[in-house]
């Protein structure tokens, strides 16, 4: 496990590059001097370099220097999913992970999946099946919910899978397990999961 | 609009788009990451610097010292706010704890400062590095060891009684006296309260996320000791509230006290710890229920006493507030009492009152259908009253709880429960059904609403109403294209803004009913302004297919413009109509559970929600606003619970993986059916609300599933596995 830290804390700060910003009066008194990196990724298809504080999370750097406040902030903690993007196609809770972790990465938002008038066919299902209600979580929700249907096709086990050696097979204990790191403070649960499953192509 | 006589037949009644499950109007906005919540304004014109605020550490003392020097040095920070150097703000009567400003604290993370920089990182940071020397004072945060202080409420009918209650219950054949508690429970929604302030001189524009824009504006108004027509306060999308966003909250005084400071805009969150301690809560209840009754099962004595406690000058949960209406009973007897406590305040969430009153009642409901050997759902019915039973010359303006107990036994399969506890098995799993009546009161709030129609045919509606994810936006549209004879592509909604009409806001269930009659309103005075326009007879003029309709004329509705829009406002405001009948909303919730035999491990089978509650205006929105309020209920019955610090005085799990609402996984598919009918004295659209009738009830339905799987009786909330598993039936 050491090793394996060691390795990620390592491939960080090769990926980022690193600069020294003037050192500022706080130093002194020991506080962390404000650090800034460039980073360069691809978001929703769009390369983009932007210089963040060390420290920006990567859910700030989509909404706070990008303006794609489409990924919510709900906790700040990866406690309710309401970040959630697929970076490389995988879903990460962007508050959980720094925007220098990600030099040369591929983001998607919830803005890259479908537009008004466009919508992708999980945004489509969600309108549907009425899958929210204030809207807050939602973005993590969609993002969540088409991610997890690759991972069912990848073969990827989750804690209710029974069977480890077979393919893992679409169920709604399925779904509701892989959702669950995606609160809901509306309750919107039951519809959410009959618009994955309606994405799916399979009966709620 | 005076509504003052009874609703007659109108326009609404048509039901051609009102009554529809249509999709949400701001659905494509919500799901494409579209839409706009209060942090998230941005303008490259607008400049802002970010505030980051600092919570007390102490429950109850006096700020000695603040020390900002380190933090002022820290890399961009800009300006520090800090309490201690200003008075206490001057508080609105809807705020119980004060908000900012002065030396002395009330409550822990009560807002001391607020740190402004060019970026969050730096506000953060900076923030944390101010120095606050308290004095600590002594405080009361155990309800339970309060109880003997607790006072009789100065305001409000804290007390009621008919008959006489003591003499009925001694003289009852059977009796029953039980004691229940309801922890502290956080809204705990998923936008964190959030604001953007930025001054223009003297006048004040703040983006937030408020469920009453009026209040807000009104109290921000008061803590900022300025004219409130100088404050212009937009909140369009709100990510959930649940009453947490009712009141003026601190996020929005100090962003306008920061960007005042800083001469440039500020925006402000809260950090999610910070949202148990510095905002409300609903507050931790003991109650006492009694009931006496003859062997034939008819209550002729009910007695419900409730407990809570909050901050000096808050007010009590009114917990025994059903209890007054929902069953017969000739002699009777209710009280509330509040202990002064120096925890956070107190104050409304989801369904205050009827949500933790009916966690007891209608577990002593089913407790006492027991002891008489009776079915809960026929010992209900059996108590039905049809009049208000402490003033029986009220009637019920329409009641249908009978028609939801037999209509949901009988869809669920009831018939199917076992009466002996602990008795049905499923594997690992012992099986057993709950059923609870759900009821809360229905209230009207005069509410406006502005409606402008321009040359292309567009119907426009601008109201303060807000949507926190209840449908406001759509249930608006379709009123308006009811109205007028539109389709709903030619209509549009803009809502949360307080520039437009004063609506009845979102709360206590009122806002559907309430704003959607506003624009009634001004939809009358639109038909009547358009046949004016057109030269048409207006009582003798039909709205339809985006035509005005006279006689063999047919004119497109556009026709009626000329220059200018056609522009009408109007409010819907409420005589003694209101008070003339009880107004209440009624429903049944039937739940079955599984209870793990060897863990105690609770997993809800399946839920089944019945509702009368009066026209349903959208059966789409308010079937979700009902499994909504059914999924909180559940983490009201399984989970939700704040951890009291008794001794340091604050609420320990205070984020979102200790305080635990449900998830996907606790959840199985709803179902919701909502009875036909319509309650003409509710207003025009002869609704009434459903938000939080689907809350009420559905806890007790849960534990009274539990008691029915297991046989293990739970009085104190959460109903947690470490309550049942050293009373599990043996393995056999």
């Amino acid at each position: 496990m050491a090793s394996a830290a060691t390795v990620a804390a390592s491939g960080v700060a090769s990926k980022a590059r690193a600069q020294q910003a003037e050192v500022p009066a706080g130093a002194k008194i020991g506080i962390p001097a404000g650090e800034t990196s460039s980073v360069s990724f691809k978001v929703n298809g769009q390369d983009q370099t932007l210089s963040v504080d060390n420290r920006t999370t990567l859910l700030d750097a989509l909404r706070e220097h990008l303006h794609l406040t489409g990924t919510k902030k709900g906790c700040d903690h990866g406690q309710c999913g309401a970040c959630t993007v697929m970076v490389d196609g995988r879903r990460i809770n962007s508050c959980l992970s720094l925007a220098i972790m990600h030099e040369g990465d591929e983001v998607v938002t919830i803005e890259g999946l479908g537009e008004p008038g466009k919508l992708h066919p999980m945004q489509a299902a969600f309108v549907k099946h009425d899958g929210y209600q204030c809207g807050y979580c939602t973005p993590g929700q969609i993002c969540s919910s088409v991610a997890v249907l690759e991972e069912i096709k990848a073969g990827m086990p989750s804690h209710v899978t029974g069977d480890l050696t077979a393919k893992v097979a679409f169920s709604l204990e399925e779904i509701r397990e892989r959702m669950s790191g995606n609160l809901c403070r509306c309750g919107a649960y039951s519809n959410i999961v009959d618009a994955i499953a309606d994405v799916a192509g399979r009966p709620a | 609009m005076k509504f003052d006589t009874p609703a007659t037949e109108n326009p609404i009644d048509r039901m051609t788009v009102v009554g529809k499950p249509i999709e949400r109007i701001d659905g494509q906005m919500k799901t494409t990451g579209r839409a706009k919540y209060a942090y998230e304004w941005h303008d490259d014109a607008m400049p802002y610097a970010y505030g980051y605020p600092l919570g007390a550490a102490i429950a109850k003392g006096r700020i000695r010292a603040m020390d900002v020097s380190a933090a002022a040095q820290a890399p961009g920070v800009i300006t520090i706010v800090t309490s201690d150097s200003m008075p206490d703000l001057k508080k609105a009567k809807r705020n119980t704890a004060k908000l900012f400003g002065g030396k002395d604290i009330h409550h822990y993370h009560q807002a001391v400062a607020v740190v402004v920089a060019e970026t969050f990182e730096q506000a953060r940071a900076a923030a944390h590095l101010i120095k606050v020397d308290y004095e600590e004072g002594k405080g009361a945060f155990d309800l339970e060891a309060s109880m003997e202080s607790a006072r009789k409420p100065e305001d409000g009918e804290p007390d009621s009684a008919a008959g006489d209650f003591a003499s009925a219950f001694d003289a009852a054949t059977v009796q029953f006296d039980q004691t229940y508690t309801t922890p502290d429970q956080s809204h705990a929604m998923m936008e964190p309260h959030a604001s953007i302030a930025a001054w223009d001189g003297d006048a004040l524009t703040v983006w937030t996320s408020s469920q009453m824009i009026d209040w807000w504006r009104s109290d921000l108004a008061t803590a900022l000791d300025m004219d409130k027509e100088k404050i212009h306060i937009m909140s369009p999308f709100i990510g959930g509230g649940f009453g947490a966003k009712l009141f003026l909250r601190s996020d929005a005084v100090l962003a306008a006290l920061a960007a005042r400071a800083a001469r440039r805009p500020v925006k402000v969150a809260l950090p999610r710890p910070f949202l148990m301690n510095n905002t409300t809560h609903r507050p931790a209840t003991i109650q006492r229920i009694r009931i006496g009754a003859g062997q034939d099962g008819k209550i002729t004595a009910i007695a419900h006493e409730s407990w809570s406690g909050d901050l000096e000058g808050g007010g009590p949960e009114t917990a025994v507030q059903q209890t007054r209406l929902l069953y017969a009973g000739a002699n009777r007897m209710t009280a509330t009492r509040l202990a002064v406590l120096d925890l956070p305040e107190g104050n409304a969430m989801r369904a205050p009152g009827e949500a933790p009153g009916l966690m007891a009642l209608e577990v002593a409901m089913d407790e006492m259908a027991e002891k008489l050997g009776q079915d809960p759902v026929a010992f209900r019915i059996l108590n039905d009253t049809q009049v208000d039973p402490e003033k029986p010359e009220k009637a019920f303006s329409h009641r249908d709880l009978v028609g939801c107990m037999k209509l949901g036994a009988e869809r669920f399969g009831w018939d199917k429960r076992s009466t002996r506890p602990g008795s049905v098995r499923d594997g690992d799993w012992l099986v057993g059904m709950g059923v609870a009546a759900a009821f809360r009161n229905n209230m009207v709030m005069a509410s406006g609403a502005r409606i402008k129609l321009d040359r292309e045919g567009i119907l426009t509606v601008e109201t303060d109403m807000t949507d926190i994810g209840t449908g406001s936006y759509t249930i608006i549209a379709q009123t308006a294209a009811e109205m007028l004879g539109l389709p709903l592509d030619r209509v549009a909604v803009n809502l949360g803004d307080s520039r437009f009409p004063v609506s009845s806001g979102s709360g206590g269930q009122w806002g559907g009913n309430s704003a959607t009659a506003g624009v009634y309103a001004a939809c009358v005075k639109m038909r009547e302004a358009i046949a004016q326009s057109l030269g048409f007879n207006a009582e003798s003029i039909d709205f339809a297919d985006g035509m005005v309709i006279s006689g063999d004329r047919r004119v497109p509705l556009a026709d009626a413009v000329r220059e200018a829009p056609l522009i009408v406002e109007d409010t819907i405001e409420y005589g003694d109509i209101s008070e003339e009948q009880q107004q209440s909303t009624f429903g049944a919730h039937f739940v079955e559970v599984g209870v793990d035999i060897a863990t105690g491990e609770v997993r809800i089978r399946r839920m089944l929600a019945v509702c009368a509650a009066g026209r349903i205006l959208n059966p789409m929105t308010a079937r979700s606003q009902v499994i909504g309020a059914m999924t909180m209920g559940v983490g009201g019955a399984l989970s939700e619970e704040l951890a009291v610090d008794k001794k340091r005085g604050f609420f320990v799990n205070h984020d979102l993986a200790g305080y635990e609402v449900p998830v996907h996984a606790d959840i199985p598919h709803q179902e919701v059916i909502f009875m036909d009918e319509t309650d003409p004295m509710s207003s025009p659209m002869k609704a009434k609300g459903v938000g939080e009738l689907g809350l009420c009830g559905v806890a007790a339905a849960i534990n009274n599933a539990v008691y029915n799987a297991t046989g293990i009786r739970v009085r104190n909330y959460p109903v947690t596995l470490d309550k049942l598993i050293g009373a599990l039936p043996q393995i056999s």
